[in-house]
């Protein structure tokens, strides 16, 4: 650690870590209901456990993005952090909004949620992954701009490097979409047309110039290769994220009530989007062939190399598999959409929060990296973890086929319910993949523990 | 993909313009050949509606602007062979008169689009319409972004910035203006004249 003010980077990266385990945790449940439908109801209802594990993974998220933001940012321009009091601050602010959130959601039904939170002030509740009560939605703002008053003062202060300016375009940009959760217009059409502007431009778009930040920033630590040929990449796969990102946005518009060149438009653009994932694979691998150093944290370069690989699957592969209009129109919303979005988000987003993490964790606690027998702990947990992963994607996406074959495609469609005990066999190895992901990520936090002959910090 | 900042190698045909831009150059063509083949695929079963329509659309503007956008390329083409010979009020000339012919393109175009746009033809009024809007203004806003690109080179230039030695970043700009130029080469005819 070059700056003191890095420090703040480890609660973050805790809490980060906790709510993941929680957010595991809640999977298993919400799995297991799949296929015992009133397992631990009335305690525990499917729709909120299902929010909880939603809303679990992108607090987690947002933990880890901005812990790797107060980790990187100053070391990019060499000065301390503007103020990492604030920063500690927003943390707790930030911890306690969401813990309440999540303890409503547990205990109060959330229509009462609701009633209690002032929704009829402004009504934004009840919207996917937005179900957020208004205060926790505002203290989500106070925070993010606390935080990005913080990040940019403190670039504004010091050296300015291409890494650090698209990280702020990143964090700026998941701020200003972010907005768009509070705008819930009375016409269905357009709630879910700007639904998807926080939605799609978050994760297709905006989230995907903080994952290119962060990755340049690992593999110019670990690689030793020049800053120059890293920024160059990192612009082209910006352009490239951003061009088929945007207009990307159309193939959330097939079906909901937009005109009809939106399937033109969606499907040619969301076509082009493994592009820049591929970029990123491309990239993360030359970068590391091309090392000039042996950076001790092997583990640190292992999660970089499967966050580009496993993100181009998960989101490039398995987003391609359904964006096209005309298949579309046979799997949207069915487990094809789950099995996608399980794996782009633990491949693009939890993963270059561990390779961010796996990289400033023992950085911070004052060692260039961890011993080799936690490495190795480490790496085993990155096995469990990704391949478990492989296979809930896997099965997702066989019930996924069947589902689409028997509830949508075949002669005589079967209703939603018939479909989905006949496909009850995949929802079992799915949760059995997903103990296996469990497994992976104690060993995870186990490594953490765990001594050793430390590498010096360098 | 192993020599993206490599110096570039002495050999007699080099690639001219950085790796990065040939890069970006092909993934913009790879958007439009994908647009193509939708063109093609959804033209395939409106033939008809297809042919009709073509018929509407202004076959002299888009030839003006054929000859606008060749004459741009071969402008700026003439900046980048007076940069090798280091005649630098001539690398500023010819980029300057490369980017007129853009914005002489521009003109033209939104003389036509005021015309459709007049007669209430939007992206809904049916497929070909969709098609030539969506196309065009696509390619449009690479016009728009070919002409910034020339106008930080005409900047460069006029700082003396290029030369015998120096060429690279007014190649790569280049590169990119002629790729406008291509695409259009392409959509042109597909969209206006074969039927």
């Amino acid at each position: 650690m070059q700056y003191k003010s890095q420090a703040v980077a480890k609660p973050y990266f805790i809490a980060a870590i906790g709510l993941f385990v929680g957010q595991i945790l809640f999977g298993l449940i919400l799995g297991l209901q799949y296929v015992i439908g009133d397992f631990l109801f009335p305690a525990i209802p499917f729709n909120v456990a299902r929010m909880v594990h939603t809303n679990l993974l992108i607090v987690w998220l947002l933990f880890g993005f901005m812990g790797g933001a107060y980790y990187m940012i100053p070391e990019e321009s060499e000065t301390e952090l503007f103020s990492p009091k604030l920063a500690l601050a927003m943390f707790w602010i930030f911890l306690v909004a969401g813990a309440l959130t999540i303890v409503g959601y547990l205990t109060v039904p959330y229509a009462a949620l609701a009633e209690m939170t002032g929704n009829n002030l402004i009504e934004t509740m009840g919207r996917e992954f937005l179900e957020q009560p208004l205060p926790t939605k505002l203290g989500i703002v106070v925070v993010a701009l606390a935080f990005l008053f913080n990040i940019t003062m403190t670039v504004l202060k010091g050296k300015k490097t291409s890494i650090s300016l698209v990280l702020l375009i990143g964090l700026w940009g998941l701020a200003v979409f972010f907005l768009f959760s509070f705008y819930n217009p009375v016409n269905v059409v357009l709630d879910k047309f700007f639904w998807w502007w926080t939605v799609h431009l978050w994760v297709e778009g905006v989230w995907e110039l903080i994952l290119g930040s962060f990755l340049a920033f690992v593999l110019i630590k670990t690689t030793g290769v020049d800053r120059e040929v890293i920024e160059k990449w990192l612009y082209v796969i910006v352009t490239l994220t951003l061009i088929t990102g945007i207009i990307g946005t159309g193939h959330h518009y097939f079906w909901i009530g937009t005109p009809e060149y939106w399937q033109w438009w969606g499907s040619i653009f969301s076509a082009l989007e493994p592009i820049p994932f591929f970029a990123m694979t491309v990239f993360a691998f030359n970068m590391v062939n091309r090392r000039r150093r042996e950076h001790p944290n092997k583990a640190a370069v292992l999660w970089a190399l499967g966050t580009g690989v496993m993100a181009f699957l998960g989101a490039g592969v398995w987003g391609f598999l359904h964006t096209l209009a005309p298949v579309n129109y046979y799997t949207h919303g069915t487990q094809i959409t789950a099995a996608h979005g399980h794996m782009a988000f633990y491949g693009a987003y939890a993963m270059v929060n561990l390779m961010m993490i796996s990289y400033a964790m023992p950085l911070l606690r004052g060692r260039a990296a961890n011993s080799n027998k936690s490495q190795v702990l480490e790496m085993w947990a990155f096995w469990l973890m990704t391949v478990a992963m492989v296979f809930i994607t896997l099965f997702l996406t066989a019930a996924g086929i069947l589902q689409v074959w028997l509830q949508r495609a075949s002669d005589a469609p079967l209703p939603f319910m018939v479909a989905q005990d006949k496909i009850a066999l995949f929802y079992w190895m799915r949760e059995w993949a997903g103990v296996f992901f469990l497994i992976g990520l104690v060993i995870y936090i186990v490594s953490f523990f765990v001594g050793g002959e430390e590498k010096q910090a360098v | 993909m192993n020599s993206i900042a490599a110096e570039p190698a002495v050999t007699a045909r080099r690639l001219p313009g950085d790796l990065a831009i040939w890069f970006f150059i092909l993934a913009e063509m790879l958007a439009f050949a994908v647009f193509f083949a939708a063109y093609a695929f959804a033209r395939a079963s409106h033939v008809e509606e297809f042919n009709q329509y073509q018929q509407t659309l202004d076959l002299n503007a888009g030839a003006l602007n054929t000859v606008l956008l060749i004459t741009g390329s071969w402008f700026v083409a003439l900046a980048v062979q007076a940069a090798h010979r280091d005649e630098q009020a001539d690398i500023s000339r010819n980029l300057l008169l490369g980017w007129l012919c853009g914005a002489g393109f521009l003109v033209v175009k939104c003389f036509e689009y005021a015309g459709k746009f007049g007669a209430g033809i939007t992206l809904s009024t049916n497929t070909f319409y969709m098609f030539y809007i969506s196309l065009t203004f696509f390619h449009f806003m690479h016009v728009i972004l070919g002409m910034v690109i020339l106008t930080v080179l005409w900047k460069q230039s006029r700082k003396g910035v290029y030369g015998r030695y120096d060429a690279n970043g007014l190649e790569s700009g280049a590169a990119y203006w002629h790729m406008v130029d291509l695409l259009w080469i392409v959509l042109f005819p597909l969209v206006y004249v074969m039927r």
